[in-house]
């Protein structure tokens, strides 16, 4: 294959990656979405392998036939509900692949190497001199630190989801600081890096990358459990903005577009998340909730009598509403609640009552978590209710029920200016006739913030695990 | 501890102060219940089911009130049965104290300690002890079933073959709990309803149940302390009696509640007004027990005057027995366990809700509890709809700063174009035309990326985040172009690392989209 035809591949590929995150758009074309992108990038990998100087065959097959069976298995095996830290792990193998891939071309353009493959890479940068070179350099330099700190980012953001590092933000005393060095001593050592002769500046690069790991981790750890979609979109975004360095190194066009169509991608997510949050990328990126500014009013400032109901009384309430809006979060992840709870709206649905799922956007610990534990456990999507869409018409629900979820119904964020979480967008529950509240106790959320949602006198609360509530209510409604 | 359940005994009275379920509830609080044979009989409970709840069933009334420490009436108990009571002892029922001081005297020489459910105080935590608003409730439901069954028409308007028949209308005085009760229930059986309330706060709860809200047009409000209705002016009296005589001839029911705590009901439907009307109309007075607000009421009976019903039951609530039995036994239970402390009821002066429904201690009237300014409750707490409550319809205010007018280009905008020009006049001066070739690439691909992404819906965002790194997985065509070589070389061995770990990416990412993409369904 020539060079020219393997470029209308790529473009071919490049077209179909297009086409692929289009297809998401709705979950009617979604699945061709996806068929879309294995496509894609068959095509660049047969383009690739097919090109006439490709050589090295074994070594690909060696290396990705088992990944790829690996990855099958990865992929088979998760549980939806541990679905965040996949994603977080994945992101993390994009990021080694960065920085591997730039040593190799790094070590391959300082001349340690010759071979066959030189023509191939030598190609996209035919002759690599002075602004060139310096251009060049920089995108080695640039691509290895983005892809350290993916990698070490992701690591760490796994490890969080999975429980095997603490979940609690890590406030180290001056952390900003340690930022700000972090970042000046890579600015440093990329301009010793530039300035080592051609051959010698690996051992920068091998710092850089150390450097910008102890970036990644201390970023991640800062950050606490709830703003975890934050913290997993943006590494998105990174291992993106990795791909399209890597692009620019090798001077591939097709890895340039692709890097540049996730990263975008990752940053919108992140967005999205932060605007569900209503906090700005920056605070949350930086780490810590309401630390800046904001009284955080004493627990138990918001005074009140609680009522509880129980399980049977529960179902009693429901069977007899006409409309029911039940809004999970991450609590019902954790207690794997949903399959019992698709199981009621079943019974519900068949009885004649309305029900919908209003899902919050930072539900969950990633962007859309709520959407999989609910499709998983086969809840029509067409009942499942976006806030926006379904704020507006809580009015006309008897009864809201609130599924290990607290700060995205908390009133006060709506009307306490000095509530910490003010201004963020929350799903308005006590409009409904009833609500009925799902909790282990009356522990504050994650942001600290004491609810006076569970005070009002149309709220009744449900104490006790999640699942087994649901199923209590289950057995009752059957 | 005992606590008593007797018979009622007023005439027709059919409920009872406590149901098998809420036995239960005192059970659990420690308590020893005691119920007189035949107790429930007019709610339709058995003694069985009181037996198996855990009470124990006394065959004989005077036994029973002699022997309780508490005990748990409907209606206020007679002078005979008051007598009964041991010394010391605790009532808690509808007392009515100011219609029924003879009973209280008889009371204080017993030494009793005496909670009347008619003075629970009209707070927020005192709801779930409001037996008021709960009887009222079903006092205005039921005013509209009876009005509905000495009607001789259609409630609803009927479109038919043979001609169009017009929806019955319906005027309810006074929109306090029954009249809401009463507006709901007449507006689900078809009627147009209208209303009125010298109250100006209850316009907008009588609009959310779909009624029309009538108006005097005298600047005045009924509204008086906690949340009940005032005396009025002459000149707000006249006015409010000419809008019901144009009323009365209009429409097919009048269904009045009128209460002003510790009065006479006030009278508002004159004998003329009432001739006025259609015959075949029916008034129903949920005043009757007070005098009626209607002059023609007779308490107790259903008359006709000149072809118009005139329902003058006293006994509402008592006509749906089981479940004004169940509302009440909740409210007297949760009233209960309000004064428990350490197993035994004491009234403590610190607590709002005991302290001021206490009509007498050990026998003698409780220091009157200072006159909180109870403000006039946005709602009548009603248990029926809370959320009518203005405080939890108003729309919180968004915090809005005051925004300059938006101009075409904020200052913000012009820094940012400005910074963002300024890079890539910098780039292109310095960067090599290779570079500026892939540049444009980059940026082009970055718009396309934020286009096509805004259009993905939030449910898909879990398979869009797996789908974007199983094409970040693309990097392993970095990884294969150093795959050339000799296999010991050190490029060759990052390059097949780099293809190995994103190749597991590519795999494993489009699989498990398209697991999750599968479970999607309809």
């Amino acid at each position: 294959m020539t060079t020219e035809l393997r470029t209308i591949a790529y473009i071919a590929a490049a077209v179909l990656f297009i086409l692929s995150l289009g297809g998401l758009s709705n979950q009617e074309t979604a699945r061709r979405g996806n068929l879309y992108g294995v496509l894609g990038m068959l095509l660049a990998l047969l383009a690739t392998a097919a090109h006439e100087s490709f050589g090295g065959y074994g070594v690909l097959a060696a290396a990705a036939i088992p990944a790829a069976i690996l990855g099958a298995i990865l992929a088979s095996r998760v549980q939806m509900t541990a679905m965040p830290q996949l994603v977080a792990i994945l992101h993390s193998f994009v990021g080694a692949a960065a920085v591997l891939v730039g040593f190799a071309t790094h070590l391959h353009a300082g001349g340690h190497d010759q071979g066959a493959v030189g023509e191939l890479v030598a190609q996209g940068k035919a002759a690599l001199e002075g602004a060139e070179h310096a251009v060049h350099l920089i995108e080695i330099y640039v691509g290895v630190c983005i892809g350290s700190l993916t990698f070490t980012g992701s690591v760490i953001a796994w490890g969080k989801l999975q429980g095997v590092i603490t979940s609690k933000p890590l406030m180290l005393p001056a952390r900003h600081f340690l930022n700000v060095l972090l970042l000046a001593g890579l600015a440093f050592m990329g301009f010793l890096f530039f300035d080592a002769p051609a051959s010698g500046g690996a051992g920068w690069l091998l710092w850089a990358t150390l450097v910008s790991g102890v970036l990644g981790v201390h970023l991640v750890m800062a950050i606490g459990g709830a703003d975890m979609p934050v913290v997993v979109s943006m590494l998105n975004s990174y291992s993106g903005w990795a791909a399209s360095a890597a692009g620019f190194m090798l001077g591939n066009d097709l890895l340039i577009i692709t890097g540049a169509l996730v990263g975008s991608s990752g940053a919108i997510l992140s967005y999205i998340m932060c605007r569900g949050m209503n906090r700005s990328f920056l605070s949350v990126i930086l780490g810590g909730f309401g630390t800046e500014g904001g009284v955080a009013p004493a627990p138990g400032a918001v005074g009140g009598e609680v009522r509880t109901i129980d399980a049977p009384a529960t179902a009693d309430l429901l069977r007899a509403s006409r409309k029911v809006v039940i809004i999970p979060g991450y609590g019902m992840a954790v207690a794997q609640a949903q399959h019992s709870l698709a199981e009621i709206t079943r019974l519900l649905r068949d009885r004649g009552v309305t029900v919908k799922f209003a899902i919050h956007p930072v539900a969950g610990r990633l962007p859309g978590h709520m959407n999989v534990l609910l499709a998983e456990a086969n809840v029509p999507y067409d009942i499942v209710e976006e806030m926006e869409e379904i704020n507006a018409h809580l009015p006309e629900y008897d009864v809201a029920m609130v599924i290990g979820a607290n700060d995205i119904v908390n009133p006060s964020a709506l009307d306490d200016p000095s509530s910490p979480i003010a201004g963020m967008p929350v799903l308005e529950v006590w409009k409904c006739g009833n609500v009925i509240v799902m909790k282990r106790g009356m522990a504050s959320g994650y942001a600290g913030v004491d609810n006076p949602l569970f005070y009002r006198p149309n709220t009744l609360m449900l104490f006790g695990d999640a699942k087994k509530n649901v199923d209590a209510i289950l057995a009752a409604i059957r | 501890m005992h606590i008593a359940i007797p018979t009622e005994v007023h005439p027709g009275e059919r409920r009872v102060s406590a149901t098998p379920q809420s036995v239960m509830r005192l059970k659990k609080l420690g308590l020893g219940v005691r119920v007189q044979a035949g107790a429930g009989c007019g709610a339709n409970f058995t003694d069985a089911e009181y037996a198996e709840a855990g009470a124990e069933i006394i065959p004989d009334a005077r036994t029973l009130w002699s022997d309780a420490d508490v005990v748990l009436t409907v209606r206020p108990p007679t002078e005979a049965q008051a007598g009964l009571l041991k010394e010391g002892a605790w009532l808690v029922g509808f007392i009515w104290p100011a219609q029924n001081q003879a009973l209280v005297d008889r009371l204080a020489a017993r030494k009793a300690t005496v909670l009347a459910m008619d003075r629970v105080p009209r707070i927020t935590r005192a709801q779930k002890c409001d037996a008021l608003s709960a009887t009222a409730n079903l006092a205005g439901y039921r005013a509209v079933i009876e009005a509905a069954a000495h009607l001789p028409r259609f409630f609803s308007g009927q479109m038919t073959a043979a001609g169009k028949i017009d929806p019955a209308k319906v005027l309810v005085i006074g929109a306090g709990v029954a009249g809401l009760a009463a507006i709901g229930a007449a507006r689900g059986l078809g009627a147009v309803v209208r209303a009125f309330d010298a109250r100006p706060a209850t316009r907008d709860q009588v609009k959310s149940l779909g009624a029309e809200f009538l108006e005097v047009h005298i600047d005045e409000s009924g509204e008086g302390a906690g949340g009940y209705a005032k005396e009025m002016s002459p000149a707000f009296i006249e006015a409010e009696m000419a809008l019901f005589a144009a009323q009365a001839m209009d429409v097919d029911i009048i269904i009045t509640t009128a209460l002003i705590p510790g009065k006479k009901a006030p009278k508002l439907i004159t004998a003329g007004m009432v001739e006025s009307m259609k015959p075949g109309s029916v008034i129903v007075d949920l005043a009757a027990e007070q005098g009626g607000n209607c002059a023609l009421t007779k308490p107790g009976d259903v008359i006709v005057h000149k072809g118009v019903t005139i329902i003058g039951h006293t006994d509402l609530p008592s006509r749906m027995p089981a479940q004004a039995s169940q509302l009440y036994a909740s409210t007297i239970a949760a009233l209960l366990e309000e004064a428990l402390r350490d197993g035994r009821p004491v009234v403590d002066p610190a607590n709002d809700i005991t302290s001021v429904a206490a009509v007498l201690v050990h026998g003698a009237a409780p220091a009157p509890p200072a006159p909180k300014p109870v403000p006039a409750p946005a709602a009548p707490a009603t248990p029926v709809d809370h959320e009518s409550t203005p405080a939890a319809h108003a729309k919180p205010e968004p915090v809005t700063h005051a925004k300059p007018a938006p101009s075409a280009f904020p200052m913000r905008t012009i820094v940012w174009l400005a910074v963002a020009g300024l890079l890539m006049a910098l780039i292109g001066w310095a960067a090599p035309s290779s570079f500026i070739q892939h540049f444009t690439v980059f940026i082009l691909a970055c718009f396309v990326g934020w286009q096509v992404v805004w259009n993905v819906k939030p449910a898909l965002h879990t398979p869009l985040m797996s789908v974007t790194n199983a094409i970040s997985g693309i990097i392993l065509i970095g990884g294969m172009l150093h795959l050339g070589g000799k296999v010991s070389s050190l490029t060759v061995i990052l390059g097949a690392a780099a293809v190995f770990l994103a190749m597991i990416n590519v795999a494993g990412g489009f699989l498990v989209t398209g697991r999750m993409l599968a479970m999607f369904r309809r």
